[in-house]
């Protein structure tokens, strides 16, 4: 299934939401100040996500293009409301840390750009599919910028992650750094901006690599050998 | 005959390169330094030694890393000034991981991850300060009362972070001004408020900062247009404030005479990389920073604000420029960016 796999590798890495569109950054930076935080709007976001993006290709063939963009959005809206109160219902706590954000998964660009620039032109699964990979991808870059924030602004790694897992969870956390003093900035939205500007060029910095091996190891082939043309385009 | 056929700038004098430039601001500060260590003992030459250090290790890693030439960027000594303005803003009590993560932070982030020097937005040493002002704002509003400087191995242990600093430190003019601010009688019963001509002690530091950046002038290393820009922004508004309610605002030549006040105006105002080009542009940049600095010290959260003064009008910078661009030479009236 070439198809599936384009998509996936999309999401996760061509394509990602959060490193390559630059979408969503509203939440991916406000609410990545630690784990548990990032894991939880991620979660939220992904499930978003996917279910909007299987609702939309559903109905494609029924909305006529004038009014497929405020269709769309109460699609969206309607899923993010069954998300908030499911959220209220089990992870209450969490839900107060989260705010205002879990509702404004509505207007996260990710999730309407992937209805409009996916789901409403393909078939259910590979629109599922893709929502699922895409949320999977600003997922990960969510986690990553929450991991990274929280050692730096407190020391510790999957702290108060029984918001989320229950109280099992509880012994989960791990200190980095016994008696530190925290740092503010890294908490603070600078740290964020700063954090994901790192992660970007991380990634484009692999990129790069890889494109140069891939450059080296074509050029390392032997070639067909080719007539050499004088006149014409040379291809 | 030979003709010149070099390409512009056509220059003949030796020594007139960016590093010689940056040597003469190192020499510049150096009355300073000795006000500072002389009033709050070797904590502020230790903070330079190490900050000069630990810059000059970050510029190398870096520049290695992004395949320039090590040796001939490192001699332009922006590396070195840099690290000399941040570490002496920084109070003389400040552990030796202070220093480490402030400069490191400039050198790396604010300098050579926007491509090095002349690419830099912002003023890198002020962008190092803030980071650690909203960071540690404890460690970096702790100075010492001035005339009761550690001895040299105190000093060192307060670098080291063995002992506990509070038997030196004491307020300064602008936090005790921020304090009683607006209380006549506790403002005429602080001993630290009436020096010589302003700000017990922080006047000389004040005054060492103003003969480095006369010299600066006089060697034509910075023009007059930012410094008076700043000192008479700063007077200009500072002035009917005080003339309106003594009590609650604090005299111009408080003012001008505290914190980092000349410091900033000779030496971090005039980065010439960061800060406006044109001649007007240049007075504008430097009034308005004035005023903001008296705006965020009166009104602000933290007492003293020439950094993130400086640092907001690096980013209008840019703007500034657009409309102060001055009428070449053939041209009726100035061109403004791409209007026509």
């Amino acid at each position: 299934m070439t198809d599936f796999k384009k998509i996936t590798l999309d999401g996760l890495w061509k394509n990602n939401p959060a490193t390559v569109q630059i979408l969503g950054l509203c939440p991916l930076l406000a609410v990545s100040g630690s784990v548990v935080n990032a894991l939880g709007l991620g979660l939220a976001t992904m499930a978003v996500l996917a279910s909007s993006n299987a609702c939309v290709s559903l109905i494609r063939h029924y909305v006529t293009d004038a009014v497929r963009l405020p269709a769309f959005v109460m699609i969206i809206a309607a899923l993010v409301t069954v998300i908030e109160m499911l959220m209220q219902a089990y992870t209450f706590e969490l839900y107060e840390i989260l705010g205002i954000f879990i509702p404004l998964i509505v207007t996260n660009c990710v999730v309407l750009g992937r209805a409009d620039g996916f789901a409403a032109k393909n078939p259910v699964l590979p629109s599922f599919v893709d929502g699922a990979m895409m949320g999977l991808g600003f997922l990960i870059i969510l986690l990553m910028l929450g991991a990274l924030r929280e050692i730096l602004g407190q020391g510790t790694l999957f702290s108060n992650m029984q918001l989320l897992f229950g109280p099992a969870a509880q012994t989960w956390q791990i200190t980095v750094f016994t008696d530190y003093k925290g740092f503010l900035f890294a908490v603070l939205p600078p740290g964020a901006f700063i954090g994901l500007g790192l992660i970007i060029a991380g990634k484009n910095v692999i990129d790069k690599r890889l494109k140069e091996a891939a450059k080296r190891k074509d050029a390392e082939s032997p070639k067909a050998s080719r007539r050499v043309r004088t006149t014409g385009n040379v291809a | 005959m030979a003709l010149i056929t070099v390409s512009s700038p056509h220059t003949t004098k030796k020594g007139n390169h960016t590093g010689a430039f940056m040597r003469q601001v190192i020499y510049a500060t150096a009355p300073g330094l000795a006000a500072l260590t002389w009033l709050f003992g070797y904590g502020t030459l230790l903070n330079v030694c190490f900050a000069v250090l630990v810059a000059v290790g970050c510029e190398a890693l870096f520049l290695r890393a992004r395949g320039r030439d090590v040796s001939f960027y490192l001699s332009d000594f922006s590396a070195v000034v840099t690290a000399l303005l941040l570490a002496l803003a920084m109070p003389p009590t400040s552990p030796w991981w202070l220093i480490l993560i402030g400069t490191a932070f400039a050198i790396i982030i604010a300098k050579q991850l926007y491509g090095g020097l002349g690419m830099n937005p912002f003023n890198p040493a002020m962008v190092g300060y803030v980071l650690l002002l909203i960071s540690f704002p404890v460690e970096m509003t702790r100075w010492i009362a001035p005339h009761e400087a550690p001895a040299l191995s105190d000093s060192i242990q307060i670098f080291l972070g063995q002992t506990n600093v509070d038997a030196f430190s004491g307020a300064t003019p602008l936090d005790t001004m921020r304090t009683w601010a607006g209380n006549a009688e506790q403002l005429s019963n602080q001993p630290i408020l009436h020096g010589a001509f302003a700000g017990e002690g922080w006047e000389w530091v004040n005054a060492a900062f103003l003969l480095g950046g006369l010299y600066l002038m006089w060697r034509r290393i910075i023009t007059w247009h930012i410094p008076a820009g700043v000192l008479a922004g700063l007077t200009a508004i500072a002035l009917p404030f005080w003339l309106f309610d003594s009590v609650r605002f604090a005299d111009p030549l408080f003012h001008l005479f505290s914190g980092a006040a000349m410091l900033g105006a000779f030496f971090i105002a005039t980065d010439p990389v960061s800060a406006a080009t044109s001649r007007n542009g240049r007075l504008i940049f430097g009034a308005l920073i004035g005023v903001l600095v008296w705006v965020i010290r009166t009104f602000g959260g933290y007492p003293d604000a020439m950094a993130f003064a400086v640092l907001l009008m690096n980013l209008a910078a840019p703007t500034i420029d657009y409309y102060t661009q001055p009428r070449t030479y053939g041209h009726k009236a100035a061109h403004r960016g791409a209007s026509k």
